[in-house]
């Protein structure tokens, strides 16, 4: 395994896309944090989850970066070139996820805390202290979140293989279809409470926010839940296609 | 004419336009569907709360324009057609119009679609379309997708990849339109001059909080105006482009 | 499980349908052990489809093929049993060559070494960090070749390895197939055109429409679907045609010629002696290796052109 993380690793990293989406994912997170910093009112003090305020722009470009990494592979047929050299696609598609996982994860730390320092340096109060475990989850907690997100984006790239489907379904269901389920009177609220990215932004949610079915922690595993059974479905479906 | 005849072709006798047309259809009106089977007091039943899916169908044209010149770009194409038209200019307009015209009738299909299939399910509500208010954001749907086709196409042309294009499209659409409200003091004042917010102001659905708003700058109509404004200079930028560069 | 000796690939009943479409039929041969094997067949009659069903890319609907009593998915480390080159544009365009070469050794452990003494071998030293989406052609094509030997394979596999090369290039893969044969390994290489077929291979598996249509030496494969004809000209045609068809030969005319086969020149001239006719032309007829090729999988081609050329996509 650690041959196959170490190849995908040099995949991921001798293109160009890992280092835009690093620079994008970082720069829009930590640009729109200064931006509300630099605006806010003298008189309503900084809290830490103002500071988190840009979160989903590094969320979007990881969904992007995570689904290219592998559609890029069908659109170049390297997938083939890839399977003929390790013909164990199950492992192929482990590493791969695994490899873009930690990636985003660290993309997630970087963007969380980068945005907190930003805030802090620029209109910094006591109120900005990560002081509550709360305050650790909301930003430490978006590395799990985007790792969870890369490993979302990285199934639904292996089940579309084509890079304008994948991402126009990455990016159009969480940014527009999980807010339309709510306005269908009744159910629909129920429905929302089990839409997997409402679930990601609930758990870096402050905890008055919101009062989420499942507690934040509930819904990271939740999460989790979903981006295991799409995981799944990819690998039975990259093992029983033709490459 | 022939030039018209020639890009028609081109979009229709691929799948994905096909895929992308019937999708930006179904989507807003079934969505609308399930609406308007249980609407009661959480909507209520204007002719432009008819309208409040069918962000869904501009999401899907968005796609649909840019991949209509990336995908050019993608199987080089794109080079043929200018071998066949070396005005890049005429080529490309009559691209744009092309899919201004396709993109029109999503729009309208969205439009009187969601508007019929709500009125068919909510058979108590007056949804009678009788003046120009009623109008407007019913087949207004089509202008507005009609300029988003032309937005988005002038994108694609200066993007040229299409995971790039689709991205940029819809994340900016979705979500960096929606994020600078975020932004305090200055995020409300951005975002009353950003051009999908513009053409949200002209269809005037209450999905939002914006749409109450009582300090906005325009008229729906003088929204319209300004969003077609800079769809035209985004697909003029594109055009211009295109004929500097290589092909 | 270990192959009869001497059978490096061995297929059996292979089948590959596509939908409807059937591309490979029920097709069963082997590639000998350090021999040079052409797969011939016209475009579009499966070739490429059995290459990549042995290479385990897709899965055959029914039938099985194995690479040294394996199959293909069951190796460990392929790249180090077999090489191939199925498409030179394999390759990320935005990747260099040698991050290319290097992601691939280390998929399969090889060691750093041999990025640098395939890229060498192959004369891509000079460009292995340039972007592979600039390359030419016959440069993309030195590329896969050069993932293939990677592993130094004592197996290798190549699709169409000369098309669309100029000259030069079609002459430098030559000599290389040549010397890879030389080293001792075993070589699959396929092809739609006999001729340069003929130039590299020593055995030969042709197919047409997904079937098997022969399987042997080049050398026989030319003899048994060669037929020699004998054509002569003279003044009294309609007699001399006479004679030849009283003594079983076969006759069709040919200009203002007969066009003989069933018999050689030595019996058409005696024949005509004792009948006392003049001849004005005898001369032998061998058939070419095209026409042979054309004759056998005739009726086979996929796509058959409304014009003499035949199919060239």
């Amino acid at each position: 395994m650690t041959t196959l993380l170490a190849t995908e690793r040099i995949k991921l990293f001798t293109t160009r896309s890992p280092w835009w989406s690093i620079v994008a994912a970082l720069g829009l997170t930590i640009g729109f944090a200064g931006l509300v910093a630099l605006n806010h009112s003298e008189g309503r003090p900084l809290q830490v989850e103002h500071s988190q305020f840009g979160i989903q722009f590094g969320l979007v470009v990881v969904l992007v970066m995570a689904a290219l990494a592998v559609t890029t592979e069908y659109r170049f047929s390297t997938i083939r070139a890839t399977f003929q050299a390790v013909p164990n696609r199950s492992a192929v598609l482990v590493a791969k996820t695994a490899v873009v996982a930690v990636l985003a994860a660290v993309i997630g730390e970087i963007a969380a805390f980068g945005s907190w320092t930003v805030t802090r340096v620029i209109a910094g109060g006591p109120e900005m202290a990560i002081a509550t475990g709360a305050d650790v989850r909301m930003v430490a907690g978006v590395g799990l979140v985007y790792a969870l997100a890369a490993v979302i984006a990285v199934a639904v790239g292996t089940l579309v293989r084509q890079s304008a489907g994948a991402i126009s379904i990455l990016l159009i269901w969480p940014l527009l279809v999980e807010n339309l389920v709510q306005l269908i009177p009744g159910a629909g609220p129920h429905i929302h409470d089990w839409m997997p990215f409402v679930n990601a932004e609930r758990f870096l949610n402050p905890p008055e926010f919101t009062t989420p079915p499942i507690g934040p922690w509930g819904s990271l595993a939740y999460l989790a839940g979903v981006a295991a059974a799409l995981f799944a479905a990819a690998m039975v479906a990259v093992n029983r296609r033709d490459a | 004419m022939s030039l018209l005849a020639a890009e028609r072709i081109k979009l229709f006798s691929t799948r994905s336009p096909w895929a992308c047309g019937l999708l930006a259809v179904a989507l807003p009106v079934g969505f609308t569907a399930l609406l308007a089977a249980q609407a009661g007091d959480q909507i209520d039943a204007t002719v432009a709360n008819t309208q409040i899916t069918t962000n869904l169908g501009r999401a899907v044209v968005l796609v649909l324009a840019a991949l209509a010149v990336t995908s050019e770009y993608r199987f080089g194409t794109i080079r043929s057609t200018f071998q066949a038209v070396p005005n890049r200019v005429t080529a490309l307009t009559a691209k744009a119009t092309v899919v201004a015209a396709v993109t029109a009738v999503i729009g309208a299909l969205v439009g009187f679609g969601c508007w019929g299939v709500f009125r068919a399910i909510h058979a108590g509500a007056d949804l009678a379309l009788t003046g120009a208010e009623d109008w407007r954001p019913v087949a207004g749907q089509a202008l507005v997708f009609a300029l988003t086709g032309l937005l988005a196409l002038g994108v694609g042309i200066l993007v040229r990849q299409t995971a790039g294009a689709v991205a940029l499209l819809l994340v900016y659409s979705l979500l960096v339109e929606s994020l600078v409200q975020l932004i305090p003091k200055i995020g409300d004042d951005i975002q009353r001059w950003l051009p999908f917010f513009a053409a949200d102001r002209f269809i005037g659905a209450t999905g939002d909080d914006a749409a109450n708003r009582s300090d906005l700058p325009l008229s729906p109509w003088g929204y319209l105006a300004y969003f077609a404004a800079i769809s035209l200079v985004v697909l003029a930028a594109g055009i211009a482009t295109a004929a500097r560069r290589d092909a | 499980m270990r192959a009869t000796i001497g059978r490096m690939i061995e297929a059996s009943g292979l089948t590959k349908h596509y939908g409807r479409t059937v591309a490979v039929d029920n097709l069963s041969f082997t590639v000998s052990e350090g021999r040079v094997t052409g797969f011939l067949g016209p475009n579009g009659a499966g070739k490429s489809t059995t290459m990549r069903m042995i290479l385990g890319l897709d899965r055959p609907t029914s039938g099985d093929v194995r690479i040294d009593g394996e199959h293909y998915r069951d190796l460990r480390q392929p790249l180090r049993t077999v090489g191939a080159l199925l498409d030179a544009k394999w390759v990320h365009p935005n990747r260099s060559a040698r991050a290319h070469l290097s992601w691939l050794a280390t998929s399969n452990k090889l060691p750093g070494t041999a990025v640098d003494e395939v890229l060498d071998l192959v004369g891509l030293t000079s460009v292995a960090r340039k972007n592979a989406g600039g390359f030419s052609l016959g440069m993309s094509q030195r590329l896969g070749i050069a993932a293939a030997l990677l592993g130094d394979p004592k197996v290798l596999l190549f699709d169409e390895p000369v098309n669309g090369l100029d000259p030069e290039g079609i002459l430098w893969i030559r000599r290389f197939m040549h010397r890879l044969a030389e080293e001792g390994r075993t070589v699959f290489v396929s092809s739609h055109l006999l001729s340069e077929m003929s130039q590299t291979a020593q055995d030969l598996v042709v197919i047409g429409r997904g079937k098997l249509i022969y399987q042997g030496t080049v050398g026989d494969f030319i003899a048994h679907a060669t037929e020699n004809s004998v054509l002569v000209r003279s003044p009294e045609l309609g007699r001399l045609a006479e004679v030849l068809s009283a003594e079983g030969a076969k006759l069709s005319q040919d200009g203002d010629g007969l066009q003989v086969s069933g018999m050689d020149s030595a019996e058409v001239g005696e024949l005509a002696a004792a009948a006392r006719i003049t001849l004005h032309e005898l001369s032998n007829h061998a058939g070419s290796l095209e026409q042979a090729f054309i004759q056998l999988t005739g009726g086979t081609v996929e796509y058959q052109a409304a014009t003499e050329e035949g199919p060239t996509a």
